[in-house]
């Protein structure tokens, strides 16, 4: 471009992908306030539009051909299929669906990332490799990595976890490292390093496979939002090929943003990012045998009875909601309880669910206001003063092991401190364990008293209970 | 090592830009109250869809006079898939984002 004479178009498109990287910017900043939030995605997305739209007819290549009509009308037809499914797919799904939804565009992200770099590569006017090859790799484990992750929140497959996966996959991952840095040094003819590039790009593939595979539960957010992340430094490559500032600045704000969220993630269930991708839970063993106590049923009716003489109560919701579906039952509960003059709050643990802030996606579509939705910090001092807590699906994050047990594998995760509440109540299908396989003493505990049965199932009893009260 | 340097040196502005992004993304994102995690999350996903300029580019100053070559026909199809992954990121993106806020907003009274 530097060759050739600049014209006004050129410094005009230029002009605009400097404001649609602003446009992002302000996009993301409004997006992380309630009041501004769809504000904020709408600037995000006016952002990207202007961009599309300056590029396809400002843009000039190496030569200084613009964009031609035979071509402008394939982009067009291309766009406007894309968009079209993409819209429909978008408004049509259920909204318990969203967390492989966000997997599923993620995954399409890191493909369209891929292949520009994968073209891009065999472009001999492309004189930056180490960024191709990067775009590469990093977009293809995305968008496998991404596609395994939308398997598992849509049920289709399941987590499996064996010891010596953890050291396959690292043999994979040095193997891609050793490729990249092979292909850039090496000094051998172009035609033997495009299949080597090929051999690269099915090697990222099957890592990104392999890396998801074992990674299940709760630490399914963390995955998620790290997924996210390499798919914007995936984008920011092809930004670099490009030189294209809007591209470079848009992928690694991404990228920095969806890094920051998934050490939140981690920190919230205090273990590090390497320890999630390695998958340290289940070895835990040894944990102290303390004594267990009886675990204590309650019928629908004491409940309901118990529930609706209360003054405070705090529901912490879990996967197991989600997966119950039961949100509008649980919402119908609430309401009936408020009529009767039942404060009802919900605590929300930062990584309960499947995807960061996956609670508060479930329960807002069964209308409960956000202001409702209390977070664990915020929420823990008031649990002494609550008369009843009610854990609906949840286990791990109610755990008081994390707090006062050093051998359990959880200990020193921050937890909401249900068994401060002067009752709690546990809505489980059964006894069976969290996605961390270790024993809750919370059962056990002279306050506590178990409600069998699928959530909906129960929920449903309890409010055609209150009801009839 | 050389070509590293190299472009270091060739990319320079674009590095100096990725450092302060990097800085800037971690400001803007701090402090997210939970509740927009997953919005958040999703519009952010929308965003790294602009790999479509990318592909916009490319199908762009494809040379389709001269599709009778292989190597041209399938990097313009490429091209294509490329185009059409970016716009199922870029518009699904930003809808399904738009319609969980409409899910927080509707609730305020």
């Amino acid at each position: 471009m530097d060759a050739l004479n600049i014209t006004n178009g050129d410094i005009i498109l230029e002009f605009i992908y400097l404001l649609s990287a602003l446009f992002f910017v302000a996009g993301l900043k409004l997006l992380s306030n309630p009041e501004s939030a769809r504000r904020g995605n709408l600037w995000a997305a006016t952002g990207m539009i202007m961009a599309m739209i300056a590029t396809m007819i400002l843009h000039r290549d190496g030569h200084g051909n613009s964009i031609q009509g035979g071509n402008l009308v394939i982009i067009l037809v291309a766009i406007a299929f894309g968009g079209v499914i993409g819209a429909v797919i978008a408004r049509r799904i259920k909204m318990t669906a969203m967390p492989q939804l966000v997997s599923f565009f993620n995954a399409t992200g890191g493909a369209a990332s891929a292949l520009v770099a994968l073209i891009e590569y065999s472009n001999p006017e492309n004189q930056s490799a180490i960024v191709t090859i990067l775009g590469l790799v990093i977009g293809s484990i995305a968008f496998s990595g991404s596609m395994i992750a939308y398997g598992k929140l849509n049920g289709n497959i399941r987590d499996i976890f064996v010891k010596w996966m953890t050291y396959v996959n690292l043999v994979i991952l040095a193997s891609v490292i050793f490729l990249i840095i092979f292909i850039l040094t090496s000094g051998m003819p172009a035609e033997s390093k495009q299949i080597l590039v090929y051999v690269l790009l099915a090697i990222a593939l099957i890592y990104g496979v392999s890396f998801v595979m074992p990674i299940g539960g709760a630490d399914m957010p963390v995955v998620i939002s790290l997924l996210n992340s390499l798919t914007g430094i995936a984008a920011a490559m092809g930004g670099f090929i490009y030189q294209n500032q809007a591209m470079i600045l848009g992928g690694i704000f991404v990228g920095a943003a969806g890094m920051i969220l998934t050490i939140l993630m981690c920190r919230a269930m205090n273990r590090s990012l390497i320890n999630v991708i390695i998958g340290a839970f289940g070895g835990g063993g040894a944990a102290v045998d303390r004594e267990k106590g009886v675990v204590k049923e309650i019928s629908a009716t004491d409940l309901a009875v118990m529930l609706n003489y209360s003054s405070r109560v705090v529901i912490v919701p879990g996967y197991g909601l989600a997966v119950a579906q039961a949100q509008h039952t649980c919402s119908e509960l609430d309401q009936l309880l408020e009529a009767n003059g039942v404060e009802v709050k919900y605590a929300i643990h930062p990584v309960a669910g499947r995807m960061p802030g996956h609670m508060n996606v479930l329960l807002a579509e069964a209308d409960v206001p956000y202001e409702k939705l209390i977070e664990m910090d915020e929420i823990n001092p008031d649990m002494p003063k609550t008369d009843v807590a009610v854990v609906i699906g949840a286990n791990d994050v109610v755990n008081p092991a994390a707090l006062d047990d050093p051998s359990s594998p959880i200990y020193g995760m921050p937890i909401i401190k249900v068994h401060e509440a002067k009752n709690v109540i546990v809505m489980k299908r059964g006894m069976g364990k969290g996605y961390a396989a270790i024993e809750n003493y919370l059962f056990y505990a002279d306050n506590t008293r178990m409600f069998f049965g699928s959530a909906k199932d129960s929920l449903q009893k309890l409010v055609n209970e209150i009801k009839a009260l | 090592m050389e070509s590293i340097l190299q472009f270091f040196y060739t990319n320079k502005e674009a590095i100096f830009i990725i450092a302060l992004t990097i800085f800037l993304g971690l400001e803007v994102i701090s402090n997210v109250p939970s509740v927009l995690h997953t919005p958040l999350m999703s519009g952010a996903n929308a965003i790294s869809g602009v790999i479509i300029i990318g592909g916009i580019i490319l199908v762009g100053h494809a040379d389709l006079a001269n599709l009778g070559d292989a190597s041209n026909l399938v990097n313009l199809i490429l091209g294509i898939f490329a185009l059409l992954f970016g716009t199922l990121n870029v518009i699904g993106g930003f809808v399904v984002t738009d319609r969980m806020l409409e899910m927080f907003k509707k609730k305020k009274k």
